[in-house]
């Protein structure tokens, strides 16, 4: 994932789904590697035509990593998440793309196979706790669910464990919790419950769907320590999907930001953060009060909405909002491209700067791109775009 | 939620969700059809005098308990030979008077007294309620029956049996205090959702009237319910007709629907079941169409959020 | 306590409707057209023995007070198990002894048929919403839809005529009494109860059918699904209950409903339940008997209200919590 941070890594960017091609790493990063997921899109059948909710997005993701996925509403974010796991509805729904779990592509896998997974290799964790818990359900059963259907353990076993991850999620008198209804906890108490469950099979893959936004500001924090806890002690990769800024600032290794259904810019979070590129992530971090702000200074708010997701615009998709927009901008979609290693961002004037680095940037990947094409056909094993060394037996 | 909003929601429960997410759903051909059906036995039954048909008291003899098409009479006779078209056409009327004029009766009175309820609320509202649930505490076929067992008793002093008109006023009049509190209460309780809305607000601000405001804000955006519910009252006081015809206390003289199915009866062992299936049929077609007009009433005006 | 309280609200409420209830049914005598014993025995006043007789009962109903008295001597018998009578010019059959008979059997036809109806709408329901959209829900929603616009008494006389009869495979009239012999007791009631059944099903199919399609957009049942259990659990363990409140709601007031409400059904297959002998009391004239049963059919239809709205606030935690403050 994070290339800046990979010690064995070979400075090849091949993998962060720049181009959309995702090669696989060669072997020291091979068994870390839990999720790829290549140009996906989904598209929602409705009466006013196809919504494009995930138009073309690649990333991937490693144990022990979090990556944080920030946009508006709309920007497709949650349909992102629940589109790599496989969490859509049946029916009016289409899928494309590539999806692959521990070397498994969940795409073309059947839905049997995906939902062996769900629980046990990944899980998620919903926005509300008060509506993502079944309300007629004692709090017990809910957790012990998964441990009896998955790991067929006995309603003693569970119970005990579900006692342990209450513990562990930080929840008093964790026997009485057990017998008690959703309604009857606090919202803090209920996003922990949702956390236990999300936890009790011990998923290596954990979706963090606004996790703190329907809680008190207090309890956010908490939860926020508790989900980083649990990462580290679990080796578990995390996504983090939150509209919030604040909340991946220190709690994540890479951020995407989404907009209107792409991925426009990404990049590890301390450089996101330092030197942004895309006008929307740099109208999104102004638009967060600093506590140094004086009072009464007006709060920055991105004026315009966001594009219509069945004919989205031809052009940057976020032109008709940026105050930077040229001709060009409202003409041509751009690519994702890398200026900067690691950073990889979507828009012909970044900030910061030259347009001509992102000419020279796509020009780069292109003839990349075509190396790697035509070593392929060439000799069919070890592309030529790879320099390391070691042939990752894959 | 209580009781008294589910048994309204389940009196409102549509027929089947709309695919679509918004609640407008096109009147389809189906929808056509049953139009179709009740303009044309509307129509027959309107029009029965003048049409060419035989007099439904006349005997023929020869098609006694037989089945449609026997000697050119297309539904048969029935048992003493009269023929089943003209009766069922007759028969129509009858049913169809009856049905429609007590349901009548439950528009005007019971919505009359939902709107007032809704709408001036308090003490009004609640001796309304109390007055619409004390009907509507005694089942409805119950109801109508001892109510027309009691009106339609003859007077032990005069004849032996009462005069066809009369009877046929009972059963409007029973059949209809039975719709009242049914129609009120789903008026009011749209009338409750809708007076909150702003323009009634607005129109109360601007010093109108209250039944000015009643009649000409409130009154038109309640009345889908009403006529939704309206046509599944007739459906209901069709049936309703036919099982009191059956417990012997429905209309002797003339043909309805349900006197027809009534004589029929041992009729179904001498082999001449056609005489319980037609006017079965003509009523099973009839309460179809109406009930899925009301469906389509009610999902273009989504009046269960309405009721709510 | 708040729960007290509202009880006791309730207790009023239902109390008021009782009285008003019984208020009206006493009041029906009244509207019979003419002199009410004259129609009660329809012999001419020939000799001194029928008309102390007509006296007698007179007085007896209290018919010369006016109504206020009329009604309250009306409740008192009543309330100790006097509920008139069927006069005759030489003696009376009290109606509560026929009403004893009579409500147990109308009980047994609605309760088989409720749990029939649930045994088969429930899963249709599930699975209808479950597939909600398809051709299988279309085509099992016109169905229910075209079995709703049956009218009971057509599928009775169908069902008797057919199965019955020309099949012979079931009685079709009579009953049989359970201690007796509850294999004949079975076989007499498999036709009332399919019949009454038949619309029951059609309206509990389309009112859990609705109710689980909302509750399958609910997050909880995302919730569910994420945890990689079967689709087979969610739908049953985790959209079920939440979503059945309603259609078990409703089955518990047509319990009321249909104890009386079942009267053509009853009448049809000669079962002696309590809607039998109020068409009997109705052929015969005999309106005190008529009233007695109006009141009973009501005060029962109120009484399983009340014990439905009491439970259903039991039932569901969410409303319990709710009407608790919390």
């Amino acid at each position: 994932m994070s290339a800046s941070f990979d010690p064995g890594g070979d400075g090849e960017q091949a993998n962060n789904g720049v181009s959309g091609v995702a090669t696989p790493r060669p072997s020291t990063a091979q068994s870390r590697r839990l999720l790829d997921v290549t140009d996906l899109r989904t598209q929602f059948r409705t009466a006013k035509g196809m919504v494009k909710a995930v138009d073309g997005v690649s990333l991937s993701l490693d144990r022990g990593r979090t990556l944080g996925i920030v946009g508006e509403s709309g920007s497709g974010k949650t349909v992102l998440s629940r589109s790599i796991m496989g969490l859509l509805p049946k029916r009016n729904v289409v899928r494309e793309g590539g999806v692959v779990y521990d070397g498994k592509d969940l795409l073309t896998a059947g839905a049997n196979e995906v939902r062996d997974l769900w629980g046990a290799e990944m899980a998620m964790i919903f926005q509300d706790p008060m509506t993502s818990l079944n309300p007629v359900l004692r709090i017990g059963n809910q957790i012990t669910e998964g441990m009896r259907f998955h790991l067929g353990m006995d309603k003693g076993t569970a119970e005990k464990n579900a006692l342990s991850l209450l513990r562990e999620v930080g929840i008093p008198e964790p026997e009485r919790r057990l017998r008690q209804y959703p309604h009857e906890l606090s919202g803090g108490m209920r996003q922990r419950i949702m956390i236990a469950i999300a936890l009790a099979c011990g998923p290596k893959l954990l979706f963090a769907d606004e996790p703190t936004t329907a809680l008190d500001v207090t309890v956010q924090a908490q939860i926020l320590n508790l989900l980083q806890k649990e990462q580290r002690e679990r080796d578990m990769g995390m996504i983090l999907v939150t509209h919030d800024l604040g909340v991946v600032a220190g709690r994540t290794d890479e951020i995407a930001v989404m907009y209107a259904g792409q991925i426009v810019e990404k990049a590890a979070t301390a450089t996101l953060f330092r030197h942004v590129r895309m006008p929307y992530t740099e109208a999104l971090l102004k638009s967060i009060p600093a506590l140094d702000t004086p009072s009464h200074t007006r709060l920055e708010a991105i004026p315009g909405r966001p594009p219509d997701l069945i004919n989205p615009p031809p052009g940057c998709r976020f032109a008709p909002r940026c105050p930077y927009a040229q001709d060009r901008c409202h003409a041509e979609l751009p690519p994702l491209v890398e200026v900067e290693p690691g950073h990889a961002f979507r828009c012909w004037y970044p900030v910061g700067l030259s347009p001509e680095s992102v000419e020279q940037a796509i020009a780069a990947q292109a003839e990349a791109e075509a190396a790697a094409v035509g070593a392929d056909a060439g000799t069919a094993t070890t592309p030529v775009a790879e320099t390391g060394t070691d042939e990752g037996g894959n | 939620m209580s009781i008294e909003t589910i048994t309204t929601d389940v009196a409102t429960a549509p027929a089947s969700e709309p695919v679509e997410v918004s609640g407008t759903r096109k009147l389809g051909p189906l929808g056509w059809v049953c139009i179709s059906w009740l303009v044309a036995i509307v129509g027959a039954a309107v029009l029965a005098p003048i049409l060419p048909l035989d007099d439904p008291s006349e005997s023929f003899g020869e098609i006694a308990r037989q089945g449609p098409g026997a000697s050119g009479h297309i539904l048969g006779g029935d048992s003493i030979g009269r023929d089943m078209l003209s009766r069922v056409i007759f028969g129509a009327r009858t049913s169809l008077l009856i049905a429609v004029g007590a349901v009548l009766l439950g528009l005007l009175v019971g919505g009359f007294f939902g709107l007032l309820a809704g709408y001036v609320r308090g003490r009004v509202d609640t001796v309304l309620t109390t007055l619409f649930n004390v009907f509507l505490s005694i089942p409805a076929l119950v109801l109508a029956l001892s109510l027309v067992a009691v009106l339609a008793s003859p007077d032990p002093a005069g004849q032996d049996s009462i005069s066809h008109t009369r009877r046929v006023v009972v059963l409007i009049l029973a059949l209809g205090i039975v719709t009242v509190p049914i129609l009120g209460r789903i008026t009011r309780a749209s009338t409750l959702s809708w007076a909150e809305r702003e323009f009634v607000k607005a129109a109360e601000v601007s010093g109108a009237r209250p039944s000015r405001i009643i009649f000409r804000e409130v009154l038109p955006n309640v009345l889908p319910a009403m006529m939704s519910i309206a046509l599944l009252g007739i459906a209901v006081a069709i049936v309703a007709e036919g099982s009191l015809a059956l417990l012997g206390v429905g209309v002797q003289e003339e043909p309805t629907w349900g006197n027809i199915i009534a004589g029929g009866r041992r009729e179904l062992s001498n082999d001449a079941p056609h005489i319980v299936f037609v006017p079965s049929a003509a009523i099973f077609f009839t309460v179809l169409s109406l009930n899925y007009l009301g469906d389509v009433i009610r999902a273009r005006f989504d009046v269960r959020e309405a009721v709510l | 306590m708040n729960l007290a309280r509202e009880l006791g609200k309730r207790v009023l409420a239902l109390a008021v409707v009782l009285f008003l209830v019984t208020l009206f049914t006493s009041f029906l005598l009244t509207l019979v057209p003419g002199d009410p014993v004259d129609t009660l025995v329809p012999v001419p006043d020939e000799n001194e023995i029928i008309l102390e007789r007509k006296a007698q009962i007179r007085e007896r109903l209290n018919l010369d007070e006016p109504f206020p008295i009329q009604y309250a001597a009306w409740l008192g018998d009543f309330v100790t198990g006097d509920m008139g009578s069927y006069y005759r010019v030489t003696d009376e059959d009290p109606v509560f002894d026929r009403a004893k008979e009579a409500l147990p059997v109308s009980l047994q036809l609605v309760l088989y048929s409720q749990i029939l109806a649930l045994v088969i709408a429930v899963p249709m329901g599930v699975l209808t919403a479950y597939r909600a959209g398809t051709r299988f829900d279309r085509a099992t929603n016109a169905s229910a839809f075209g079995l709703l616009a049956l009218p009971n008494f057509v599928l009775a006389l169908v069902l008797a005529y057919y199965v019955g009869v020309w099949l012979g495979w079931l009685p079709v009239d009579g009953y049989v009494n359970f201690a007796d012999d509850p294999g004949e007791h079975l076989r007499h009631m498999v036709l009332p109860t399919v019949t009454l059944a038949a619309s029951q099903i059609a309206i509990y199919m389309r009112l859990l059918r609705s109710d689980m399609v909302a509750t399958l957009q609910e997050d909880f049942i995302q919730m569910a699904r994420s945890k990689g259990i079967s689709d087979r659990r969610v739908l049953w363990r985790h959209a079920l209950r939440p979503s059945s409140l309603t259609v078990l709601t409703v089955a518990g007031l047509n319990v009321g409903a249909l104890i009386g409400g079942a009267v053509v059904v009853e009448v049809i297959f000669r079962l002696p339940g309590i809607g039998t002998e109020l068409a009997q009391a109705i052929l015969q004239r005999q309106y005190v008997a008529l009233q007695s049963f109006v009141a009973i059919i009501a005060i029962v239809y109120v009484l399983v209200n009340f014990a439905v709205d009491i439970l259903y606030t039991v039932i569901d935690p969410r409303i319990r919590h709710a009407r608790a403050g919390g």
